[in-house]
């Protein structure tokens, strides 16, 4: 569903976000995203869902190529942003709508389809309301709606549960597991709660200074009696990622 | 699904909040109004409400489309761009959708202070108007393109103040409030150099009820150049950032 090789990102200015990650994602695979802050998980997520163009490597996602057909990657992922996409103004219900008709419904499917993931999320009694006036969980809910609405085949959190209560966590990952029973749906999530990625993915994949330091289930990683955290920590290293940078390349500390 | 289909989707949906922000629509035509309201009187002793509206028209649209790319900074903030990016639709699409609901609302606004010229002695004719407001209406175009492309590339917290200081002297060198025949000969030059004189009188000849003459054709053609331009640039930008 994901493969990539040596997919890599230099932004203007000099830093080197992603150095060469090569990764594969099987259909249907929820996988795990770990990484510091500052590795190189939103980076490399934008790129494989073409909002960055790659400065060196390729990827095919969902069965098309990164560079030569973005407009089929597109058509077949949703994202779910590490920022939300949740606009201060407008009704969310109609913004739904508008997303949905973007991946060519009509407008009674993309009503029909707009209620249904309201419904699913426990969202619909806010339909009518403008982002502004939502809270940040809601608003966080809102994200995954437009997500989903469209029913990507591969999809891309990135921390998706980040400010959400327990309850909207548990439910969240009981709609991910669900989808991918379901609909087989790949997933491919970012996070920092290592309980999250213990009980969620399959499979995760560890990204440390922009290149990709371990990968394998969780209970390997963990090699018997330890933690995730743990295991985390053994990888990556314990300095904070500020200070670690500046040591590594004077140029990250400046973004 | 067609780029059409697209546009239209992303026009209706940004037509439908502009038109429900009553307040936005009219607080764009409150400065052109202000001036139709209490300079008019004394520059209709002077010259015509013909030969005024024009420049108000000028004026209104480098305010209002001249300034959209207000939109895009907001969108491009709270992540809504980033959203629809990841859908199919073309990019081009998702900015001539945006385009094109500004150039709406400026005719709307167009329309408002037509009224209101009307309302207070203006005599031009119906055809001269409606041709008037075809030029309006690319303007709005071109300008929003434009607009949206300096929003994108600009550092977000400058857009405001360096626009709406800029659209002032586009404003006085169009000769909006009096025609530039009357400046002296280098204001007259610089303002020559601006493609919004060229629109300026062009409206001004449609609205006197001359149709066929040089001045329209100029007017026409500049405009019409300008908004080839300005779209081409606002696309080339938009779809460079990021990928
Ligand atoms: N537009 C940009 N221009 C320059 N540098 C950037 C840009 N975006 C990200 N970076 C840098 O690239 C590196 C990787 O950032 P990225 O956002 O991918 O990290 P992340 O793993 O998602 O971190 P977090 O867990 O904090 O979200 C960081 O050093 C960041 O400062
Ligand atoms: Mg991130």
């Amino acid at each position: 569903m994901i493969k990539t090789s040596g997919l890599s990102k230099t932004f203007k200015g000099g830093v080197r976000a992603v150095t060469g990650v090569d990764l594969t994602v099987e259909a249907g695979e929820i996988v795990g995203f770990l990484g510091p802050n500052g590795a190189g998980k939103t980076t490399t997520m934008r790129m494989l869902t073409t909002l960055l163009r790659p400065t060196a490597g390729a990827a095919t996602v969902a069965g098309h190529d990164l560079v030569t057909d973005p407009r089929g990657v597109r058509r077949r992922i949703g994202y779910v942003s590490q920022g939300g996409g949740v606009g201060p103004f407008d009704p969310v219900g109609e913004e739904l709508e508008l997303h949905a008709m973007l991946y060519g419904m009509r407008p009674a499917q993309a009503r029909e389809r707009v209620a249904e993931t309201l419904e699913r999320l426990d969202l619909a009694p806010l339909a009518d309301r403008t982002g502004g006036t939502l809270s940040g969980g809601q608003r966080r809910r809102f994200d995954l709606a437009f997500g989903l609405v469209h029913r990507p085949t591969l999809l891309f959190l990135d921390e998706p549960t980040t400010g959400l209560d327990p309850q909207s966590r548990a439910a969240l990952w009981d709609h991910i597991r669900r989808l991918r029973e379901e609909d087989g749906l790949t997933v491919f999530l970012s996070t920092h709660y290592l309980d999250e990625a213990d009980t969620l993915a399959d499979r995760l994949i560890i990204i440390d200074h922009g290149a990709v330091v371990a990968e394998g289930a969780p209970a390997e990683l963990k090699g018997g009696t330890g933690t995730l955290d743990d295991a985390f920590l053994a990888i990556t290293g314990r300095s904070l990622r500020e200070d670690g940078e500046a040591a590594a390349s004077g140029a990250r500390g400046a973004a | 699904m067609n780029a059409i289909r697209e546009t239209w989707l992303v026009f209706r949906h940004n037509t439908r909040i502009a038109l429900r922000q009553k307040a936005g629509i009219v607080f764009g035509v409150l400065q052109p109004l202000l001036y139709l309201v209490l300079f008019g009187p004394l520059f209709a002793t002077i010259g015509t409400w013909e030969t005024l509206l024009p420049g108000l028209l000028a004026q209104v649209a480098l305010f209002s489309a001249g300034l959209a790319g207000f939109g895009i900074v907001f969108d491009a903030r709270s992540g809504v761009l980033e959203r629809l990016r990841v859908t199919p639709a073309r990019r081009t699409a998702l900015l001539l959708g945006r385009v094109l609901s500004s150039s709406l609302t400026l005719l709307v606004q167009s329309v408002m202070l037509l009224g209101a010229g009307y309302a207070f002695g203006m005599r031009a004719p119906l055809p001269g108007v409606l041709a008037g407001l075809v030029l309006m209406a690319l303007l709005g175009v071109g300008l929003a393109a434009l607009s949206n492309a300096i929003a994108l590339t600009m550092d977000p917290d400058a857009f405001a103040p360096i626009m709406t200081t800029g659209v002032v002297p586009l404003v006085l060198l169009s000769g909006a409030f009096l025609p530039m025949s009357m400046a002296p000969a280098w204001l007259d030059a610089i303002s020559r150099a601006t493609p919004f004189r060229y629109v300026v009188e062009a409206v001004r000849d449609l609205f006197a009820g001359r149709y066929a003459t040089w001045t329209v054709a100029a007017g026409a053609a500049v405009t019409a150049g300008l908004t080839v331009a300005c779209v081409v640039v606002g696309t080339r930008v938009f779809n460079r950032e990021n990928a």
